[in-house]
């Protein structure tokens, strides 16, 4: 019980400092309203749905990353984060409750593309529990890349280079844009190794039956990059925040 | 009943040793304080107790739980107050004062009550719906030290907690130091301040270079040097003629002429006060004040760590005002 209070109250406080500040918010609309909208007026034909799952993923992808690498380098800076780290529960929890803000986020930023292009297109025959799973996966994965990325930098400026470092190649490499068939034969082992590729592959078959790989497969790969990337966190802050 | 145990802690960075073999143990409702110059070990010490920071060698005991292998047990008795204010700018006062209770899983009505009762006390209570960043930092080191007591630890670990505040604000954070042992905490509190040292803990220990030099009461401490037996005396007239005949007259004693023409007259055996009023008074001068002169903590510090005090000072200088 004294851990769920602790959880839930960072959980609160982490969305009310950050989350619900306005820039925060206009960046989670804005940035996938703008790419959305781009590909909107390039594509007026209707084949907006084949570039949605692209979307979805980057919005996930872009917000969460940035959001959770810059919050928890900022408190580190301002030491606020000690607290957390004195605190009587356990870094496992601790570490959920950083990240579950982030989740949230990143779920809020995928739906934005999607209700917009509601507006154009008719969605009504995508299965949505999938998409709603394959987002939550994407999220989860994406947030805990970008927990690694706070605890590998110093600084807030270091934080967001250190996300474009690997994020822009990711976004070549997992068959956003670009299918993965259509890559070098020497980059493909490259994007199996990314959880975002199985994530945006679940995601291509909701939305046009393009996927490349059985859902559950992917679902049980992206379940194996969460839990392996939580216990890297776990460790890598134990061993670099605890001296 | 000891209430915390430190045994043989050693902590290394690289070939660096920042605390090196260091014992010592803190009585129940005990004021222990830290006292040393930037870098003497004093953060390594407290970071290694509150378990943020692992020792390389040793062992550190709060109430019976060893910090080191049941970490999260120990924080949950203990409170903590980093040498930074470093609660949340964005959160007000009251709310910043709930979340830290959260942390240790009190419940809303519970940390509620708690975070009102404490901004009354910490005579906060005007600012608690302020934003942290908006206070001043003496007001600021108030509120860590609220957060830091808020769900009544059995130990407070403070970290340098009055270094670069105001006098009237260091002045009430003793106050509330004091006040906390009486309830029966138990406070460890670092410090480059001398006189805080003296004023406010039950023992002392000097840390420099990593080593404990000396612990023990200020009493104790100041004792623990030998020092010459000495009085100082001011009279009504210039006294200054009368030293070489004082002297003689009273084997062993070496006798001084202060720059306000006071005499200081120092002995290895106590000096009999009466024959040397009696000494003045056949010489028509007549003794205003008779006091026995006793070394300071800061002359022991210096004497035994070789420091001088006005390292310290400077290092409270670096910070800020006191």
């Amino acid at each position: 019980m004294k851990a769920w209070i602790a959880f839930w109250n960072i959980l609160k406080k982490d969305i009310k400092n950050y989350y619900l500040k306005p820039p925060n918010i206009s960046w989670g609309i804005i940035f996938p309203l703008s790419w959305t909208l781009m590909q909107v007026i390039r594509s007026p034909d209707g084949n907006i749905l084949n570039l949605l799952p692209g979307l979805i993923s980057m919005s996930v992808l872009f917000g969460t990353t940035s959001m959770l690498a810059v919050t928890i380098t900022f408190e580190r800076s301002g030491r606020s984060f000690e607290r957390l780290l004195l605190a009587p529960i356990s870094l496992g929890t601790m570490v959920l409750a950083k990240i579950a803000g982030t989740i949230l986020f990143g779920i809020f930023n995928a739906f934005v593309p999607v209700i917009f292009t509601s507006f154009f297109i008719n969605l009504s025959a995508i299965n949505w529990t999938i998409v709603f799973f394959a987002v939550l996966m994407i999220s989860i994965t994406s947030a805990l890349m970008g927990l690694l990325i706070a605890v590998s930098a110093e600084q807030v400026f270091e934080a967001q280079t250190l996300s474009n470092f690997f994020r822009f190649p990711m976004l070549f490499l997992c068959g956003l844009f670009v299918p993965i068939t259509s890559l070098p034969v020497f980059l493909r082992p490259l994007s199996y190794i990314l959880p975002l590729t199985y994530g945006t592959d679940i995601l291509n078959g909701a939305f046009v039956g393009t996927n490349t790989l059985p859902p559950l497969l992917c679902f049980g790969i992206l379940l194996i990059f969460a839990v392996s990337l939580f216990l890297i966190c776990r460790h890598c802050i134990n061993k670099k925040w605890i001296l | 009943m000891v209430m915390v145990s430190v045994k043989n802690l050693k902590k290394t960075y690289g070939k660096f040793t920042a605390v090196d073999d260091i014992s010592f143990e803190i009585q129940k409702g005990e004021i222990f304080g830290f006292l040393g110059p930037n870098g003497a070990g004093k953060t390594s010490t407290i970071n290694m107790m509150i378990g943020l920071s692992r020792p390389t060698a040793g062992e550190i005991t709060v109430d019976g739980i060893d910090v080191r292998k049941q970490t999260k047990k120990a924080q949950s008795i203990m409170g903590i107050v980093p040498d930074e204010s470093n609660l949340y700018n964005e959160m007000d006062g009251f709310n910043n004062l709930c979340f830290c209770a959260a942390l240790y899983g009190m419940r809303k009505k519970e940390r509620e009550a708690k975070a009102l009762e404490l901004l009354e006390l910490f005579k906060l209570k005007d600012a608690g719906k302020r934003p942290f960043k908006a206070y001043s930092k003496g007001m600021r080191r108030k509120l860590t030290i609220a957060a830091a007591h808020i769900h009544s630890p059995q130990v407070l670990f403070l970290d340098e907690p009055t270094t670069g505040i105001d006098v009237e604000s260091s002045r009430q954070i003793r106050e509330m130091i004091v006040d906390l042992k009486k309830q029966g905490t138990t406070v460890f509190l670092t410090t480059h301040y001398i006189e805080e040292a003296e004023r406010i803990c039950d023992r002392i220990a000097f840390i420099a270079n990593g080593h404990i030099v000396a612990l023990g009461t200020v009493p104790k401490l100041m004792g623990s040097i030998s020092h010459g037996h000495g009085i100082h005396f001011l009279t009504d007239k210039n006294a200054e003629s009368f030293a070489t005949e004082l002297e003689t007259c009273f084997k062993g004693t070496k006798v001084t002429i202060q720059p306000d023409h006071s005499l200081v007259m120092v002995a290895e055996q106590r000096i009999p006060l009466f024959p040397v009023i009696a000494f003045f008074q056949d010489r028509g001068i007549d003794v205003f004040e008779a006091r026995e002169i006793r070394p300071s903590l800061e002359d022991v510090f210096v004497k035994l760590t070789g420091i001088e005090s006005s390292v310290l000072k400077k290092d409270a200088e670096k910070v800020g005002p006191k």
